[in-house]
């Protein structure tokens, strides 16, 4: 999607934003509900599946290298998903106030996110980002304002991640701005994520989360990750990649769906609902061939 | 009359207030103003600081980045920057604690890293009477010591009668041939671990253990390819040892992030996760480049591969250090010997 396509969406959904029901706008508890992109929430996007991301030539040679062999190693096991792509994964978020107890004031929002217990929080006292050379994080640095009804969220420092989890890079010099809306129990979440390093154009995406009142409490506070040796004996200097032009899967996803390979080869092009006339005319990928039992 | 003199005040009262206004608009106007010019001058006078974690602080500009350890026994400093740099990296240290230099630590030979030596060196206060032994060495006071390793020493002086690169005044003046040098200073273990021909011949690793921080010098940068200087005894698969090295000395923090800290030489302040993408980085193109030499294609034929693309666009545009210049580096470094000649 455009950015300003995006923009466009976002001024409709503010103008049209239900009131919230709730006492506290945006508090609560989250819940995710998988009707968009199920594969990439549960069992992880294929390998080779570059469809729809609008991946530079930069992107696509990472991607292409990347052995999903990688995070085996002890140094890989624990890392957390970054803040623009952690909402996608299957997630509870609780969302609480932080209030300054002389004005009342609200001075910053905080999202604890089930997934790998990140703690994120948005300033909204007004503070500045921090300088160029501190350091980053999984959720990254974030500050919000109100726009109405809708929090505005601007996001920078975060460290390097994925676009998708099969190796389609998202750089340290990623920068994100979102919109918080809330329709009744629906929250929605649209993120516009720009990496001037991996990406053409702006990644634009929409999650919905469903208020869950009641259940049963779901969080743990704390996250214990202890990388163990998955591969005994392994040289601890090893990583694990392809040497450009030797990786065996990157047309496997075509192949089981029937597309052509180019599509999945991602692009700003294959975002557009006018790039599906150009895949009729492209030739299907060949079936993989099975070995026999 | 009164009356007339009120009603000539009166009318006077607004030309006042307005004469007052001007004047204390003008007053505050040039008090703003000396104010903003005060500030200038004091960005001029200093750089950028920031706390990196524990006891150590991070002095940013100084043409490679500079580490400060404090305490009450007075500073460590990692490196000292630029020559140019050096009053600017001391006026920022001052800003941080008003006690004297007592040590600095040159991770390797370099002039962005070493420049600042001699002039910080000089407002220095040895903590013993080890640095007296200096004024034998021609100068007339007692300076903060430098400690280095002794392949850094060998790069910045000149034997007899040759000329030195840099000053005596900005030479090492403790040295330490092996593997590690550790001293205990401002209530916490400080490590040096020596990395041999990585980024040069003497590179040194500086390790707060209690503040756990690690100041990388130009082993590891957030900015840049690894700058191998050949000529002074860099090799890429130095600077691969290195890297692990480093990483098996870091421990990352709760949910995997912070814990021990890296100051790189150039560059942001990072910590295990940050270094685990360069070192796969820099183990990656190595393993390409790696795999082309064997292949036996020539430098051109490597560089028209473009083995670095899907990093250029974070370490390929350094200044001083191109994408070409790294390739070419490690070609060299990485191409099979010429067959000895027969006599």
């Amino acid at each position: 999607m455009k950015l300003r396509n995006a923009l466009g969406f976002v001024v409709l959904l503010v103008a049209f934003a239900a009131p919230a029901s709730a006492q506290s706008f945006l508090s609560g508890d989250w819940a995710n509900f998988y009707h968009e992109d199920q594969p990439e929430r549960g069992p992880g996007p294929a390998l080779g599946d570059y469809l729809g991301i609008p991946i530079n030539a930069a992107g696509r040679q990472y991607a292409d290298s990347w052995d999903a062999s990688r995070l085996t190693l002890p140094e890989h096991q624990c890392r957390a998903h970054v803040s623009p792509y952690i909402y996608r994964g299957p997630i509870r978020v609780r969302i609480t106030e932080d209030i300054d107890p002389g004005t009342q004031s609200v001075i910053a929002i905080r999202h604890f996110l089930s997934t790998y217990a990140q703690e994120r929080i948005i300033w909204l006292d007004g503070r500045e980002h921090p300088p160029e050379e501190a350091p980053h994080t999984w959720m990254g640095f974030s500050t919000g304002e109100w726009i109405g009804r809708t929090l505005k969220v601007r996001t920078t420092h975060i460290k390097q991640g994925w676009h998708r989890r099969n190796g389609l890079p998202m750089s340290d010099k990623t920068t994100m701005t979102e919109y918080f809306f809330r329709h009744g129990n629906i929250l929605s979440q649209l993120s516009i994520v720009e990496d001037p390093i991996f990406l053409e154009e702006p990644l634009v995406k929409t999650t919905n989360l469903m208020l869950d009142v009641g259940g049963p409490n779901q969080y743990q506070a704390w996250l214990f990750c202890q990388a163990d040796d998955e591969v005994p004996g392994r040289d601890p200097a090893y990583v694990p990649h392809y040497l450009p032009g030797q990786n065996p899967y990157l047309t496997e996803f075509a192949a089981q769906h029937g597309l052509p390979v180019e599509p999945t080869r991602g692009g700003a092009a294959t975002m557009y609902p006018e790039y599906m006339q150009k895949v009729k005319t492209m030739p299907i990928a060949p079936a993989p061939r099975r070995q026999a039992p | 009359m009164p009356t007339t003199i009120m009603a000539r005040g009166s009318q006077l009262l607004p030309v006042a207030v307005v004469a007052v206004a001007i004047a204390v608009g003008a007053f505050t106007s040039t008090s703003g103003q000396a104010q903003g010019n005060a500030a200038q001058r004091r960005d001029q006078a200093t750089l950028r600081t920031l706390h990196v974690q524990g006891n150590v602080h991070l002095v940013v500009g100084a043409g490679a980045n500079v580490v400060v350890q404090l305490g009450n026994l007075g500073s460590v400093l990692v490196d000292t920057g630029t020559a140019q740099n050096a009053e600017r990296v001391l006026a920022s240290v001052r800003e941080l604690t008003p006690r004297p230099v007592r040590y600095i630590i040159n991770t390797h030979s370099h002039a962005d890293h070493v420049g600042g030596n001699e002039r910080i060196g000089a407002s220095g206060i040895p903590l013993s009477g080890r640095g007296v032994a200096q004024v034998g060495a021609g100068n007339s006071a007692p300076r903060a010591e430098i400690i280095a390793h002794e392949e850094t020493l060998n790069r910045m002086s000149a034997p007899s009668g040759s000329a030195a690169p840099f000053p005596v005044t900005a030479w090492p003046t403790a040295t330490f041939s092996g593997s590690h040098k550790e001293f205990f200073y401002n209530g916490e273990g400080v490590q040096l671990v020596h990395v041999s021909s990585a980024h040069t011949d003497g590179d040194t690793l500086v390790f707060f253990r209690r503040s756990d921080v690690i100041a990388t010098g130009d082993l590891y940068s957030t900015v840049s390819y690894p700058v191998i200087d050949a000529q002074r005894g860099g090799h890429i698969n130095g600077v691969l040892d290195g890297l692990n090295q480093l990483l098996a000395l870091v421990i990352a923090g709760e949910k995997t992030e912070g814990g021990t800290m890296l100051v790189p030489g150039h560059g942001r302040v990072s910590d295990e996760a940050d270094l685990v993408e360069y070192r796969d980085m820099v183990t990656i193109i190595r393993d390409r480049i790696q795999d082309m030499v064997k292949r036996g294609l020539t430098l051109a034929q490597v560089k028209a591969a473009n083995p670095t693309m899907d990093y250029d666009g974070l370490y390929g545009s350094a200044p001083g250090w191109t994408k070409d210049q790294f390739v070419e580096a490690v070609y060299n470094n990485l191409k099979p010997p010429p067959p000895a000649s027969r006599e």
